[in-house]
Order: structure tokens, then C-alpha cells, then sequence
């Protein structure tokens, strides 16, 4: 049992040498890691994750509010949320890639597939929830329904929203660590294939996509904060 | 009885049984009947209780359909014989496979006496010899400096191969690898990450062809077709061996390899002398015996079954052994 | 080498000169399935055993942390960051971060699944006990009852709904996301989706991924079934 600790100490050091200076593969021949490998890699699975983030909220962002508003498809709303948790991410990316095709554009579709339904019934419950009585106030001053979306509904529904919007993202983060299955090579690459970058490789590659998650969602965490209003964060339960 | 009649009964009991004798003991001459099923090449395993004793052997294997197919039935082979067997198969490339061999972890494995010559050796194509004797012999040397025991050919060989869309050549104009000469800048190449360091891969292209591709990228070996369907690959690293060769649309081509750069190399069974000790004559003798209808045909064949029909290689490799009479169904 | 005769005869082998619809890769092949469905009976009870052990460790370790937070108030936002932590992580990452530790294996995948779980049913239980109404806590303290009793006859009853939807919510990302556990070596449907030349298999792979959709729908609905049998008096929450 001593051994387990003092061995793991081992890997974690080769796996440190793998980031920064890079090893010889176990296929032989050619020097794989690194730091530029690296970089490289880690620019790829957070530019496809952005995107499909970008897409995701773009798409769902506006449906979800203005379903909330309305109070209208609520089944759909809340059937999405919980349909879009049983896709199994795995089948999704290869089932892709096999039958539609590999390269970007695939990805980031299917990845924000994966991002639309937190985003979706996040927005619609975020919006639904709000006090009606702000509602009415802001209808009798004579809002428009598009204002009152913008500046009554939206602000005070924004913990939920960014809520969604946090769970999307570790959705999709975690997908893309996938990702070369479909053929883009993401930090995934250095975990999945391990017959070429070995367990040094494997484990540098597990902890690097760890350290990016938590970077995405303590930045998401930090966005949401700045975005929600003084009022509402006096009221956190 | 009489005397006379027990005299007469007993010469034929002698006749019948010399007869029995000549007939079970002479070599099964199987050219008589080419459509002979089971003992073309000598028949049923048969299981020897003093083989459970020895230790639990691990056979190993690379990592694409071929070889997966060849643990399977070198393990479920050695089981009939009574050994107790692991696999841990998909190992990796041949540099993954011989040093889990040499560590220990696994018994023995199925290596390319070309992959092995080259990859291992340092051979050049052109020294790698064109008869299977004479390449065995040189394998088993080298292996035998090294403390690894290579066990006889299977009767099938199989090579690299540069393969591409039948209507990409055609729209090429080429049918040899240089033939692409002038043209492979432009072309996108696709193989195994152990490639791009092979001297009957990528590093003979380049060196021996003198061939520059617009790119090198390395993908599992499991992908090297569909690289080719989903237009990622002009030209993905193939074997000749291949059920999708085959397959009856004639969808893909390989090139002629005109400088025999890519040398084509029979299967034999790595393992160490001490494996062999320790497990006793069955152990060499079985392997020997169920690879010995692996002609390329059928190779082939159990290839088809798991890339094209999709059955799993654990069955095929049984349906192998059933069909060729190794063990019973 | 001697010439060698095949050890198998003419009909072992097969003509694949017409093509087929499994041979051409075609999307979905029925009768493919219809011979070969056997070989994922396997993979799928694997697949079973990874989800009702993580989620049954996530739900004992979340409802000891919750009860604990619940004692003790300042214990709720450590709590939940930690479980945060471990939910963040991605679950392929984390059956690697435990490469040293556990080496590969279900066990593996087990426990990274089930750190995946914490967070959903921890925060669940704990609103749950929050949002019961005060005045019935008040009430049952009137009447004299110890705070052991009224957690567990009074406030974890009341928040049965919201548990069950906690549970809900988990169990079906567990089941999507049990899929990775191939890569830990751990089996379940995974196997079938990404091994050898599966991962090109295109009825394979929608075999697998079906298999585990129907098996989260199923496991939804039995919970919700449950919740509505505990807690009749409340519309369980979707």
C-alpha cells in the first residue's frame, strides 16, 4: 500500500514532464507532448466549447424567455431540460462522426445539442419565476413586452439563467474532451489515445481538461456574479 | 467353438485391426479430397489435464481487427488444450505489444516477422528476405538474441499497403506508389501513429520513394477506411489483407508497392523461452496446429466477418476453430 | 513453407459481391439487430450495476453531507463548493485523476460517476429541507418532539418531492454519462459505441445509445412513480 503513493508520485511527475518538455511516444519515434502540443491542444477544446456555447445560448436564450414570458410550452420547456440529460454524449458524438461526417461544423452542432436544453428550461423558469406583480407594475408604466423581457424579466431571472448556462458549459466541455473521436484533436487526444502517449500522457491530459473546466466555470461563476443586480444578491438563499 | 473357427476369427480380428492401424496411422493425404473438411492439417485438440497446472497464460494482441482475431483463436485454441487463459488484447502498437511481452504481462502475442525485422531490427525493406523460410530464420535470430522464442509461420502473409478510393486513382492516373510521384504534395496521407517513425510505412514513402505528402496525420487503425469515405485522407496506410479489399464494389485500391518498400510479412507467434518451459510441448504444438489453415482466404474471410458483417471477434475466431475441426461445436 | 490446403472447406466462405445493408454501413440495419441483439445483454447489465452503484453511493454519501449541513448551518457552502468541485470535473478527467489510485476498472468508473452525483442530489436534499415551512417545524417542536424526530418524521417526508426530483435529475445524466466508462476500462454500453471498428459501426452505435436513453426514461419513470407513492399529497416537481 505504501508503494501506491510513492508510484503515484512517479506518474504525476512524468505527467508534469509531459506538459512541459514532452516525451518519446510509446509507438516510438516521435517526441509527443510539450508545451506547444499542449497550448495547442487546450486552444482547440476551448474554442470549440465557446462556439458551441455561443450557438447554444443564442439559440435557446431567446426561445426559453420568450416561452417564460408568454408562460407558454411549458412542456416543452421542461420536457427539453430533461430530455437533453438522457443523450448519451458518447453515441451522439460518434454517431456523428460516423454517419454525418467528422470536422468542426458536425462538432459544434452536436456539442450545442448538448448545451441547448439546461439553457433552454433555465431561461423559461428563470423568466416564469419572476414576481408578477413586477411584471404588472412595469406593464401599467407602460413598458413595451419586449422591455419588460429586457429590463425586468431578464435581470431578475438571471441566476437561473446563468445557472443553465453553467451547466451547459460543463456539458460541452466535458463532450469536447471527446472530441477526436470526430477527428478535431482536443486535450481529449492525450487521454484517449494512451497506446501513444502512455499513462504519463493520459493522466497530463486528465488533469489539464480538470484545470479547464473548473477555470470555465469559476469564470462563468465570476460572470454571473458581476451580472446580478445588488438587489438580488442581498436576497441569496 | 471349434478350433478351426476360432483360428479363422482371430486372423481376422489381426486383419481388421492392421487394417485400423494403416489407416488411422498414415498421413492424412489430403490432396485426394480438396474438399475434405476438419483434418486437412491434423485435427482436434485435445485436452491435457497437465496444462491446467502450468500458469495462467496472457495472449496479447496489436491493435486493429486482424490481430484480435489471432489472440482469439490462439487463446480459445490454448483453452481447448487445457492451458488457463487471459487475453488482453488491443493492446497497442507493436512497440506497446513487445514491451508488455518483455515486461511480463502478457505470454506471448502474433507479430509480422516484416514488422518485426524493420520496426525492431532496423531492417531494411530491401534485406527483409522475399521467402518466408528465409525471413523466418532471420526473425528468430534476432528475436533470439533478445530472449523472445518466435514460433513457425502461419501460412498467410500481409503487408502495408497504400490504399486510396478506386475513382481517387482513377482520377490520378496511378496504380503504383510512383506513379505519385509529382502528385503527393497535394495529397492528404493517413495512418497509424507507429507510421510516421516506419521504415515500411511513412519513413520508406518519404526516403525510398522520395515521396513529400501535403500531410501526415495519425489516426487509430480502426479509422484507416473511413478517413478514406469522409474525404479527411487522400491516401490512408491500408493492409492487403483487408476484408474491405475485398468487398464486392471494388471501392478502394491499393498501389502496387514497384519498389518493395512495404514488405509483406507471415504472422508468428512472439512469446519467451521460459513461457514455452513452464507451459509445456502443447503449448507450441497447439499454436501451430490452429493457425495452420490460415490461408490468406481465409484470413480474409474472418476479417470480412468482423469489419464488414460485424460479428464479434470472439465468434468468428470460434467459428474458425469449429470449421477447421481444431474443437468440436 | 509446403503448400497448404485450407483447413476449412468451400462454404465457410461467404460472397460479398451483392453488398448488404450491415456490409454497405448503412444507418440502421434491423436485421442485423434482430441476430445480434445477445451481445448487448452483457454490456447493458454492466451498464446497470455502474448506475444503481453510483447513484446509490451518491445518494447515501449526499444525504450524510446534507444532514450534517442541515445540524449545521455554516457547514451548507463548503459543502456545496466541494461537491461543485467534483460535479465540474469531468467525469472522463476524473477517471483518470484516480489512474494512480484505483488503477482501471468499474471501481473507477464507480466513483468518478459518483462525484458527478453529489452536487445534484445534495443541493436537492438540502432545499428540500429548507422550503419546509416554518410554522410547521414550529408546530412540531410545540408538540414536543426532539429535532431528531422532526427530521426524519416531519421535514424529510415534506421533502420528499424534492429529493426524488434530485434523484430523478441524477440518474438520468448517470446513465448518459456511464457510457464513458469504456475509457476507465469499466464497462457498460461504451463498449459497444467505441471499441475496435464499433466506433465506424453506425447500428451499433445506435443500438447502444438507444439502450441507454430507454434505460434512463426507464429509471425517470419508475422514481417518478416512487415519489408519487411517498409524497401523494404533493405534485411531484418535473
Amino acid at each position: 500500500m505504501i508503494g501506491v503513493p510513492l508510484a503515484s508520485f512517479g506518474l504525476f511527475g512524468e505527467a508534469f514532464q509531459f506538459v512541459f518538455e514532452g516525451r518519446e511516444a510509446e509507438t516510438g519515434g516521435v517526441t509527443v507532448g510539450g508545451t506547444s502540443q499542449v497550448l495547442e491542444l487546450a486552444a482547440k477544446q476551448f474554442e470549440v466549447t465557446i462556439l458551441a456555447l455561443a450557438v447554444a445560448i443564442l439559440l435557446a436564450l431567446p426561445v426559453g424567455l420568450l416561452l417564460g414570458h408568454y408562460g407558454r410550452g411549458e412542456f416543452l420547456a421542461v420536457s427539453a431540460g430533461n430530455a437533453g440529460r438522457a443523450i448519451p454524449e458518447l453515441a451522439l458524438i460518434a454517431l456523428m462522426a460516423a454517419a454525418i461526417g467528422v470536422g468542426l461544423v458536425n462538432l459544434v452542432v452536436a456539442l450545442a445539442i448538448l448545451g441547448i436544453p439546461p439553457i433552454l428550461t433555465n431561461a423559461y423558469v428563470g423568466v416564469k419565476q419572476v414576481d408578477r406583480a413586477s411584471v404588472d407594475a412595469a406593464r401599467g408604466m407602460g413598458m413595451t413586452e419586449m422591455g419588460i423581457i429586457r429590463r425586468v424579466e431578464l435581470p431578475l431571472a438571471i441566476p437561473t439563467i446563468m445557472g443553465g448556462v453553467r451547466t451547459a458549459a460543463i456539458n460541452i466541455i466535458a463532450t469536447a474532451t471527446i472530441a477526436p473521436l470526430a477527428g478535431i484533436l482536443t486535450l481529449g487526444d492525450f487521454i484517449i489515445s494512451r497506446n501513444v502517449y502512455g499513462d504519463a500522457g493520459v493522466l497530463a491530459g486528465a488533469i489539464l481538461v480538470a484545470l479547464m473546466a473548473l477555470a470555465l466555470e469559476g469564470a462563468l461563476a465570476g460572470l454571473q456574479w458581476a451580472m446580478t443586480s445588488r438587489g438580488l444578491k442581498l436576497n441569496r438563499s | 467353438m471349434s478350433a478351426k473357427k476360432l483360428r479363422y476369427l482371430l486372423m481376422v480380428a489381426l486383419l481388421a485391426m492392421a487394417v485400423g492401424l494403416v489407416a488411422c496411422g498414415s498421413d492424412d493425404d489430403s490432396s485426394d479430397e480438396p474438399n475434405a473438411e476438419a483434418t486437412a492439417e491434423g485435427g482436434t485438440i485435445e485436452s491435457n489435464p497437465e496444462n491446467g497446472k502450468a500458469p495462467t497464460l496472457t495472449i496479447g494482441s496489436k491493435n486493429f481487427t486482424e490481430q484480435i482475431v489471432l489472440g482469439e483463436i490462439y487463446a480459445q485454441a490454448l483453452e481447448a488444450a487445457g492451458y488457463k487463459v487471459k487475453t488482453d488484447l488491443n493492446l497497442g502498437s507493436e512497440t506497446v505489444a513487445l514491451a508488455a511481452l518483455k515486461k511480463g504481462e502478457i505470454s506471448g502475442y502474433p507479430e509480422y516477422i516484416s514488422t518485426a525485422l524493420t520496426s525492431f531490427y532496423d531492417t531494411a525493406p530491401e534485406d527483409v528476405p522475399g521467402d518466408v523460410d528465409g525471413a523466418y530464420e532471420m526473425v528468430k535470430e534476432d528475436l533470439a538474441r533478445d530472449g523472445i522464442a518466435a514460433l513457425p509461420p502461419t501460412p498467410f502473409a500481409s503487408a502495408n499497403a497504400v490504399g486510396l478510393l478506386t475513382e481517387k486513382a482513377d482520377e490520378l492516373g496511378v496504380t503504383k506508389i510512383s506513379d505519385l510521384e509529382g502528385k503527393s504534395q497535394d495529397l492528404k496521407l493517413y495512418g497509424s501513429p507507429e507510421c510516421r517513425q516506419r521504415i515500411d510505412c511513412l519513413l520508406g514513402l518519404q526516403q525510398n520513394y522520395g515521396l513529400d505528402f501535403k500531410s501526415f496525420t495519425p489516426v487509430a487503425i480502426d479509422l484507416r477506411y473511413e478517413v478514406l469515405d469522409k474525404g479527411q485522407a487522400d491516401l490512408s496506410i491500408v493492409f492487403t489483407t483487408d476484408a474491405q479489399l475485398g468487398a464486392g464494389d471494388d471501392k478502394y485500391t491499393i498501389l502496387e508497392d514497384d519498389k518493395g518498400v512495404l514488405p509483406a510479412g507471415n504472422v508468428v507467434f512472439l512469446t519467451t523461452d521460459e513461457t514455452e518451459q513452464k507451459a509445456g510441448p502443447d503449448f507450441a504444438e497447439t499454436i501451430e496446429l490452429v493457425q495452420g489453415g490460415l490461408t490468406e482466404e481465409v484470413m480474409q474471410e474472418l476479417d470480412a466477418r468482423v469489419d464488414l458483417d460485424r460479428e464479434e471477434p470472439a465468434d468468428v475466431a470460434h467459428d474458425y476453430l469449429v470449421a477447421g475441426g481444431y474443437i468440436k461445436g | 513453407m509446403t503448400d497448404v490446403l485450407a483447413a476449412v472447406d468451400e462454404s465457410f466462405f461467404t460472397d460479398r459481391s451483392g453488398g448488404s445493408c450491415i456490409q454497405d454501413n448503412k444507418l440502421f440495419c434491423p436485421g442485423w439487430v434482430a441476430d445480434n441483439y445477445d451481445r448487448y445483454v452483457e454490456p447493458t447489465l454492466q451498464h446497470l450495476v455502474l448506475v444503481g452503484s453510483a447513484v446509490a453511493a451518491g445518494f447515501l454519501i449526499a444525504f450524510a453531507l446534507a444532514i450534517l449541513a442541515h445540524r449545521h448551518r455554516f457547514l451548507s457552502t463548503p459543502f456545496l463548493a466541494g461537491t461543485g468541485v467534483l460535479y465540474t470535473i469531468p467525469s472522463i478527467s476524473f477517471f483518470f485523476l484516480l489512474l494512480p489510485v484505483t488503477g482501471r476498472g468499474a471501481l473507477t468508473a464507480i466513483i468518478a460517476l459518483t462525484a458527478f452525483n453529489l452536487q445534484i442530489i445534495f443541493r436537492n436534499i438540502t432545499t428540500g429541507l429548507r422550503n419546509v415551512p416554518s410554522e410547521v417545524t414550529e408546530a412540531a417542536t410545540g408538540i414536543g418532539m426532539t429535532r431528531s424526530q422532526i427530521l426524519w418524521r416531519v421535514e424529510l417526508p415534506l421533502a420528499m418531492p424534492e429529493i426524488i426530483a434530485g434523484l430523478r435529475i441524477a440518474t438520468v445524466s448517470t446513465v448518459a454519462l456511464a457510457t464513458l466508462a469504456v475509457f476507465a476500462n469499466g464497462g457498460g454500453l461504451g463498449t459497444e459505441i467505441v471499441t475496435g471498428s464499433n466506433i465506424t459501426f453506425k447500428t451499433g452505435i445506435i443500438v447502444a445509445g438507444s439502450i441507454a436513453v430507454a434505460m434512463a426514461i426507464l429509471f425517470d419513470g419508475v422514481l417518478l412513480l416512487i415519489g408519487k407513492l411517498l409524497a401523494p399529497w404533493k405534485r411531484v416537481a418535473a
